[in-house]
């Protein structure tokens, strides 16, 4: 089966990411696939490149970027959370006039569409609320 | 028939509540997270839980393990793996999730 996910809580401040990311390594275990992952909401801060954890701590985005890397999951944040809340790519920051850019390698700046997209290209899509 | 997911504790937040009004018979509810309190034994939400003959109950067994519920859990509820819970994902035509 196809999944894809909605995340709406903050790394580290909601348990949701772990519960996701624990999900995702399970349906992947158990030979499913995903299609996309849409982080909405403060959702968006699990694609900060400058979230720098202790280093016996979990490495959230890196452990997105490493999933998606290995089982070609298109990671996505909502454009509109994501400018809010200082998430910027190269491109948003250029436009905005901003010094410095943090979006993590391996994820998307995009809108909603690609959240519809998720809703009817996937089998199922799961929601982990924050 | 839908797979139902709460993960807020019921103690301090409707999230529980509010999708037991909406769950039709057959359906599922999956406690996840803060969502496991609903599940200790001798509460009204336990009490909820074991007069609805309906609806399936589950709990994620890592969530009520790191709760320290498992010795504490209503039996009318069935302790799962995560890869249950991608299974249950699988059998219900669709998931909501209640946050």
């Amino acid at each position: 089966m196809r999944f894809s996910l909605m995340i709406l809580g903050a790394p580290y401040s909601s348990q949701s990411v772990a519960t996701a990311l624990r999900f995702t390594q399970a349906a992947i275990d158990a030979g499913h696939s995903f299609h996309r992952v849409f982080f909405y909401h403060d959702g968006v801060n699990s694609g900060n490149a400058l979230i720098t954890p202790p280093q016996d701590e979990n490495n959230i985005p890196q452990q997105w970027q490493s999933l998606a890397d290995k089982h070609g999951i298109d990671l996505v944040v909502c454009i509109a959370s994501a400018l809010k809340r200082g998430v910027l790519d190269k491109k948003e920051a250029e436009r905005y006039e901003q010094t410095n850019h943090n979006l993590n390698n391996g994820f998307t700046i995009s809108g909603l569409g690609q959240l519809v997209d998720a809703s009817i290209e996937s089998d199922r899509l799961i929601t982990f609320g924050p | 028939m839908i797979l139902h997911t709460v993960n807020q504790s019921p103690f301090n937040n409707q999230s529980f509540a509010d999708c037991l009004k909406f769950c039709r018979k057959g359906s599922s509810i999956l406690l996840i997270e803060d969502g496991v309190y609903a599940g200790k034994k001798g509460t009204e939400y336990s009490a909820l839980i074991e007069s609805n003959n309906n609806i399936n109950f589950y709990a994620l067994a890592v969530d009520v393990k790191a709760r320290g519920l498992t010795e504490d859990l209503s039996p009318a509820i069935s302790l799962i793996s995560d890869r249950e819970f991608v299974d249950l994902t699988v059998t219900h035509k669709s998931v909501q999730s209640w946050f």
